[in-house]
Parts: C-alpha cells; sequence; structure tokens
C-alpha cells in the first residue's frame, strides 16, 4: 500500500495527465460530473456521487462511428479510430464499477464492441471508498462493497491522507509511474487507518434505510408472472418520460444509431437512447411499445428479469440511487420493488 | 487575423424573402441591373410570418454569417398581417440571441416592397459589409458542420 | 393537512369526483409523488407538505381525458398553468375539481444537499401547519438546523403571490415567501459584454445531458408531438455534442413556450443538472412586458396572448442592438 497527502493530489493528478487523459469528478457550473483534467479544472473529490454516472468514459453518449463523403460520383467512408491511448480514471465508486462490470457483459460478449473495448483496454481505475455513503445508497443489495471498490487500483481518503492500493497489473503499472509522488505505508498504522475506515463505511451501510431492501421474487423466470402484474397500470401514472433515470444510469446501454448531414458529409453516430422515449427501438411499422404503461415497464422488468435471464442471475441495477435523487416525479426502482413486495406480502 | 486572411473572408449569408414583396424586390434588383454580393442565398418564403425561428438558427448551425428576413412593409402584408406577427417574434427571437451573447447584427429584418429594387440591393450591400466586418459566426455554429 | 383529506374523502363518497389528484407520501423524507386515489382508503397516504412542489396541473391533461371528474390540489402559482392550459383547451374545466392548497414556499431537496447535508433520516418543519421558521433535519452524520426559507426553490423566492386564480374552493392558509425581484439574475445577464454571457450560457448549458425533463414536466409543453421528437425530417436531435444542440433546443423550447410560460419554474426544478432554465422564460416576459405591455400568462382567461396579437406601432427588431 501506497500513501499520499491530499494536498499533494493535484500534483499527482498533473504527474497523470502529462502523458495521458485523466478523468475524474470535475465540477461545472456547480454540478460535478467527470471530466477530463485541466489545470484549471475544479476538481470535486468530496462529492459522493456525480450527476451523471461515469460509464461514459467507457460509453461517450454521443459518438461518432464513421463518416461519409462524396466526392465527384465516388463516395468515401472513413471509419472513426479506435481509442489506442492508455487513459486513467480516478475517483470511480464502487457502484459505478460494478455497472461497468454490468456494461461488459452488454458490450464485450459476442458480437463485441470494438469501441467500447478499446476503451476498456487502455482504461486504468482508480476507485475511491465511498466515505460517507447516503441514505439513497444501496449498493449493499446487490452485493457491492463500498468500503472497498474492486478496481485496478482502490483508494480511501482518511482525513488529509489517500492510502492508494494497486489490486491489478494495470494498477501496479500505474503505480510504478508514480513513484515519485507516492509513499510507501507499509507501516501498522496506515493499515490500521484503512480498516478503521472500512468498517465506518460497512457501518454506516447497514444503517441506511434501502440497504436491507428484499429483491425477493425477481429474478429471470418470473417473467410472465411479473410482466402481466395490473401494478404497473398504478405505478407508472406519475412518470413524465424523460430520460433522466436512464441518462444518470451506470447501467443502462441502449442506444440509437442516427445520421447527421454535415452538409460536407453524412457523419453515422451512435448517442445514448432511453426506453422512456417514444420512439425507442422505433422499427418501420411502428412501436413495439405504444403506451408509457409499457415503456415503464420495460425499464424495470430489464434491470431486474430480462437481465438477470441473459446474464446467470445478474441485475443490471447496481444500487447508486442517483435515479431515486434526480427523478422530477420521484418514481424509482426502489419504490417499484417495494410496492411489489407490498401486494405479495398482501396475497401471502 | 492578418490582412490578407481577412480579405479571404466571403460570408455566408441567408435571405429569407417573402413571395410577395421582397422575392419580387429581389427580382427588380435583378431587372433593373443593380448589383448585390452572391454570397447573399435567397430563400424565398410565402410570408415573413413564415420564418420559423428553427429556419434561423438552423442556418447558423450550418455555418451561415448572417440571416435576413424580408418582408412586406407594415400594412402591405399579401395575408393582412403576417408581418406584424413575424415583427414580434423576430424582435424576441434576436433579443433572446442577444442574451445569450450572439453578436449584435448577425440577424436583420428589413422591409423590402416589389418596387424597391434598390432597397433591396442596398440593403444587401450593407448586410454583407457588416457580416464581413463581425467575421464567421463560431458562436451558433454546429463544430460538425464545419469545413476541415 | 387532515382538512385537505377529509374534504377529499368527503367529495369521493358523495360522488362529486371520480378520482382525486394529489401527492403520495415518498418512501424518504423529501420524495413524494404525484398519484391518483380513487378509493377513500387510499387517502392514508396522501401528503401535502414543503416538497410537494410539482405542479399538477399538467397531470390534469390526461385526466381531462379520463371519465368523471377529477379533484385536483393546486397551489397558488399552479392555478396559473391550469387555467393557461385551459386558455389553450389543453384542459376541460368540467372534468376538474379545484381544491387551491395554501402555499409557504416550497422546498429544494437540491438545495438542501448543496449545504453538504447528506443521510437524510428524517426532517421536521416541512409540513404547512409547522409554525418553525427552520427545518430540523436528522442526519446519519448528526442533525442539522435550516432555515426554511434558505432551502427554499429559487421560484418561491420570486413568488407571484398567494391568491389562486382558479379554483372550486379554497383550504389551507398562505404565507407570503417573495424576497427577491424576478428580473434580477436576467437583468445581471444583460449588463454582461456579449463574451461573458456566451460564456455563461456555454457552461450552464454544457451541463444539458438531453433527458427532456424540463420539457416533460412543463405545463407549456403540451403539444402530443414534440418538433424535437420527430423524426420526419431533421428536427430530431438526440447528439449531445459541446457545439450548439443543447442551445438550440433550449432556445426554441423557450420561444414555444414565449408568451404562455407562466414562469412555475417547474423547468428549473427538475433539471438534473441544476441548469437555470427559467432565466430563458424569464428573458422572453421581461422582453414581452417592456416591449409590448406587462402580461401575465393564465392570470385571465381573456386576453389574447403577446405573440397572438399585435400593435400597428409595435417596436421594429432593430430595437435589439439599441436596447443592449
Amino acid at each position: 500500500m501506497y500513501k499520499i497527502k491530499r494536498e499533494d493530489l493535484p500534483a499527482l493528478f498533473q504527474k497523470i495527465a502529462a502523458d495521458q487523459e485523466l478523468y475524474l469528478p470535475v465540477s461545472t457550473a456547480g454540478q460535478t460530473n467527470f471530466g477530463v483534467w485541466r489545470e484549471e479544472a475544479e476538481v470535486d473529490l468530496d462529492t459522493l456521487k456525480t450527476v451523471k454516472s461515469p460509464k461514459d468514459v467507457f460509453f461517450p453518449q454521443s459518438e461518432t462511428l464513421y463518416t461519409c463523403y462524396r466526392e465527384g460520383k465516388k463516395l468515401s467512408v472513413e471509419p472513426e479510430t479506435l481509442k489506442e491511448q492508455d487513459f486513467v480514471v480516478f475517483g470511480m465508486k464502487a457502484c459505478d464499477i460494478k455497472g461497468v462490470e454490468v456494461l461488459d457483459r452488454v458490450f464485450l460478449s459476442d458480437p463485441i464492441d470494438t469501441f467500447y473495448a478499446a476503451r476498456r483496454d487502455h482504461g486504468t481505475i482508480v476507485a475511491l471508498a465511498c466515505h460517507e455513503p447516503e441514505e439513497t445508497c444501496f449498493c449493499k443489495v446487490f452485493g457491492v462493497d463500498a468500503a472497498h471498490p474492486a478496481a485496478d487500483v482502490a483508494a480511501w481518503m482518511v482525513e488529509d491522507t489517500l492510502y492508494w492500493k494497486p489490486e491489478t497489473e494495470k494498477g501496479q503499472k500505474l503505480t510504478e509511474k508514480l513513484a515519485d509522488f507516492l509513499e510507501k505505508a507499509e507501516d501498522a498504522g496506515s493499515e490500521t487507518a484503512v480498516a478503521e475506515e472500512e468498517e465506518k463505511i460497512r457501518s454506516i451501510m447497514e444503517e441506511l434505510p434501502y440497504s436491507h431492501l428484499s429483491l425477493e421474487g425477481w429474478n429471470g423466470d418470473v417473467l410472465m408472472e411479473k410482466f402481466e402484474s395490473p401494478l404497473w397500470e398504478e405505478l407508472y401514472k406519475p412518470c413524465l418520460a424523460c430520460g433522466t433515470c436512464t441518462f444518470v444510469c451506470p447501467t443502462c446501454q441502449c442506444y440509437d444509431i442516427k445520421d447527421y448531414d454535415t452538409g460536407q458529409g453524412v457523419q453515422r453516430y451512435r448517442c445514448w437512447d432511453s426506453c422512456m422515449y417514444s420512439d425507442f427501438t422505433m422499427m418501420a411499422h411502428g412501436n413495439n411499445r405504444t403506451s408509457q404503461k409499457e415503456r415503464f415497464r420495460q425499464r424495470f422488468m430489464h434491470k431486474l428479469v430480462y437481465f438477470p435471464a441473459n446474464n446467470d442471475g445478474m441485475y443490471s441495477c447496481v444500487g447508486c440511487g442517483r435515479c431515486v435523487e434526480k427523478c422530477p416525479a420521484s418514481l424509482n426502482i426502489v419504490k417499484v420493488v417495494k410496492a411489489f413486495q407490498e401486494k405479495e406480502g398482501a396475497k401471502a | 487575423m492578418s490582412i490578407e486572411a481577412r480579405e479571404e473572408f466571403k460570408p455566408k449569408i441567408v435571405a429569407f424573402c417573402c413571395n410577395w414583396c421582397s422575392y419580387a424586390g429581389a427580382d427588380l434588383a435583378g431587372s433593373s441591373r443593380l448589383s448585390y454580393s452572391a454570397d447573399v442565398k435567397i430563400i424565398r418564403v410565402p410570408c415573413s410570418c413564415r420564418v420559423n425561428p428553427m429556419f434561423i438558427l438552423r442556418a447558423f448551425e450550418r455555418g451561415a454569417d448572417g440571416v435576413i428576413i424580408c418582408g412586406c412593409h407594415p400594412g402591405d402584408c399579401h395575408y393582412t398581417s403576417g408581418n406584424y406577427y413575424a415583427r414580434r417574434r423576430m424582435t424576441l427571437l434576436f433579443s433572446m440571441l442577444d442574451f445569450i451573447g450572439v453578436e449584435n447584427g448577425r440577424t436583420r429584418v428589413e422591409w423590402v416592397s416589389a418596387a424597391e429594387g434598390v432597397k433591396f440591393s442596398q440593403t444587401m450591400h450593407e448586410f454583407v459589409d457588416k457580416i464581413t466586418s463581425l467575421g464567421k459566426n463560431v458562436r451558433l455554429e454546429d463544430l460538425r458542420c464545419r469545413k476541415s | 393537512m387532515q382538512e385537505i383529506v377529509n374534504r377529499a374523502k368527503e367529495l369521493l363518497a358523495d360522488g362529486t369526483v371520480k378520482r382525486v389528484l394529489g401527492w403520495k407520501a415518498g418512501d424518504l423524507p423529501y420524495n413524494p409523488e404525484p398519484a391518483y386515489f380513487e378509493k377513500e382508503e387510499d387517502l392514508e397516504e396522501f401528503v401535502y407538505n414543503g416538497f410537494c412542489g410539482a405542479n399538477l396541473s399538467k397531470y390534469m391533461i390526461e385526466a381531462s381525458k379520463m371519465e368523471g371528474k377529477t379533484l385536483v390540489f393546486l397551489k397558488p402559482c399552479d392555478t396559473y398553468s391550469f387555467q393557461q392550459l385551459m386558455k389553450e383547451h389543453r384542459v376541460d374545466r368540467e372534468k376538474a375539481y379545484i381544491i387551491g392548497v395554501g402555499c409557504k414556499g416550497k422546498l429544494d431537496i437540491e438545495r438542501i444537499r448543496r449545504m453538504g447535508i447528506k443521510g437524510i433520516k428524517s426532517i421536521a418543519g416541512a409540513n404547512l401547519e409547522d409554525e418553525a421558521e427552520t427545518l430540523t433535519i436528522v442526519t446519519l452524520y448528526g442533525e442539522k438546523e435550516v432555515p426554511y426559507k434558505d432551502a427554499m426553490l429559487e421560484r418561491c423566492h420570486v413568488c407571484k403571490g398567494k391568491d389562486h386564480m382558479i379554483f372550486d374552493e379554497i383550504i389551507g392558509e398562505s404565507k407570503e415567501t417573495k424576497d427577491g425581484d424576478r428580473f434580477a439574475e436576467v437583468e445581471r445577464i444583460e449588463a454582461m459584454s456579449p463574451e461573458e454571457k456566451f460564456a455563461f450560457f456555454q457552461k450552464e448549458l454544457s451541463k444539458c445531458i438531453r433527458c427532456n425533463a424540463c420539457r416533460n414536466v412543463c405545463p407549456a409543453c403540451s403539444c402530443r408531438k414534440c418538433v424535437f421528437d420527430s423524426n420526419k425530417f431533421d428536427s430530431a436531435q438526440k447528439a449531445n455534442v459541446d457545439s450548439f444542440e443543447e442551445k438550440m433546443f433550449h432556445i426554441i423550447r423557450a420561444f414555444h413556450v414565449a408568451g404562455r410560460c407562466t414562469d412555475c419554474g417547474e423547468c428549473s426544478r427538475v433539471c438534473p443538472q441544476g441548469i437555470p432554465l427559467h432565466l430563458f422564460n424569464r428573458k422572453f416576459i421581461k422582453d414581452i412586458d417592456e416591449l409590448y405591455g406587462e402580461y401575465q400568462a393564465g392570470a385571465d382567461l381573456e386576453e389574447r396572448g403577446p405573440l397572438t396579437s399585435y400593435q400597428l406601432d409595435d417596436a421594429e427588431p432593430g430595437i435589439v442592438a439599441e436596447r443592449s
């Protein structure tokens, strides 16, 4: 394990960013999101949750796939180059890393998404343990350990010291590169400090209101039963059909592919899509889901039933709680799970 | 910017002209052999109030450096009152563009009748000069549309 | 609050209304959701407190298509939106039984979070009946006291007034919350240089994630098909690129509601990225007031909107350059 004083972090960031991109939580006009480190960037390591999850580091909200040009009577196609440089993401949280695990299932299984794969290959993740978990967090429900994130490097901020523990080969490589900045911390005091911080985080996790949410009855085998439940009819009513929940979510992975006529050529791009939108998965014949109830149901069925059915029981929710915080109508996945629980409880 | 580069700048200007007055005014300018800059691209619309604010923003997005809307003089609208509505809309839109920091003068409304070929030609000369002095529109352009 | 619930039960029982549109208690101290209640016993979950900021007028568009009357609870500012929707024939007055509820300012959980308060377990002082001027927030990390005023939504500091524009009956007292000038921020920006203005909006709008929450919550945005959802022609914009699209979306959206926007502030309340979207609307309102005479959308049913009327001697668009 290594350590570095908090006040020396800017120098560390500068060193990392000297020859590669460094993504970390940056505050812009009062809101914190992951962004590229620059000398003048307002780095914010105190905000627990960025508004958007850091998934866009690996899966950007919009990215060009290729561009077509016309020269006289000829058409030429210029493919977009894949990410070729290494980069570092600093400050991801345990839930966000679990989110990347979910995305891996989608994009790294056959057929492999080469854009995503290239970014995964070149990215090194330095994760930060959650110093003060919040009431909207429920990652514990999905078996995430907020006290010890599973990344290339795990880090803990204890008072004014950042403890740094490389856990993979990539993490080791990055650590070696930063040897001048990181101080060895093999002493018992450092070990205790981290162990105490972990203990503190875990005990708070126990106290959080959502931590003991039960997902009993939600798995890949209950498709029809849940699909046909009359509860959806009630639950969807306040939904405004905006895409906030999908766009702040660390696991939502649906995208749309569109063309943009630039006047010089046509850019084919993909961008995040939301199952809450009326043109989601629009086909020539029209749309599969024509009512908001169906769209609303799709989101939760996908997270809790369809995804586990196809991925060995893995849910595609990680309990980050961003949708809980941001939904304009105060709806969220926890309320949905609880509503089903109450109804099923009444049945028994 | 060097003097040479400035001389090279050819503004792209979109002129929305109403079918009944201003387009005929442009015609008259042509048939009277009055000159106006070839940088002005005219789009004929049925009435000045047909000009949706989106048209204007879209033009800027795709690389226009200035947009001018020409219609019948107030009181002379072929549809009685279209230009009065357009006047309010454009005033508010221009004010919003000013509010978000777009240089004043990139947009303009001018009333040109079918008999005013001279005014049409003069207005276009003036507008081209104005846009040339303002330079390239960078604040409202979509970078994807930029010629590389 | 009990008075409201009792009255709702009465109206359901005697068949005056078929359903009640109100707010249902959430599972955290601050997240009640808009909800329909069809049975008297369901109303046990009804709540009306400082966190019921949601403007229910928009939901009345759908409720107007349902069978029978809907009892709806509207705060003073929500009644402007309802009346404006009536003017546009988007809601049916006959299908609504309006109870105007009192308001002493609505709370903004984001503002509370920005004070560094996290791990919230309970919040006391948010009810309409509470006399206290402070909120007592118990968190996992200790107890915090916050003045009610400091936790209020921006819109409540520039409240249009506590009079209901339209109602069948009124329950509950209101308290004046206005302590700021509605146009102060707009004026501050107007005084900037073009470069500063541009930098300000560039920074704010670069946060936009195109989630459409502002549009979907807006009572004035009631088109069946939004121009930005149309894939028939080239106006659908889904890409989130850092150059122009957000600006286009927000300018056009503000323009489409200009003269109809009641300044209810829902757009800014729901924005997940905290973009001060009300500034666009207020700029239009300020211009309209100054150029075409004071106008408050939703304040009456007769007057024509400023963009659907004109005067022969209206200012020419060139006035913009003179004013700036």
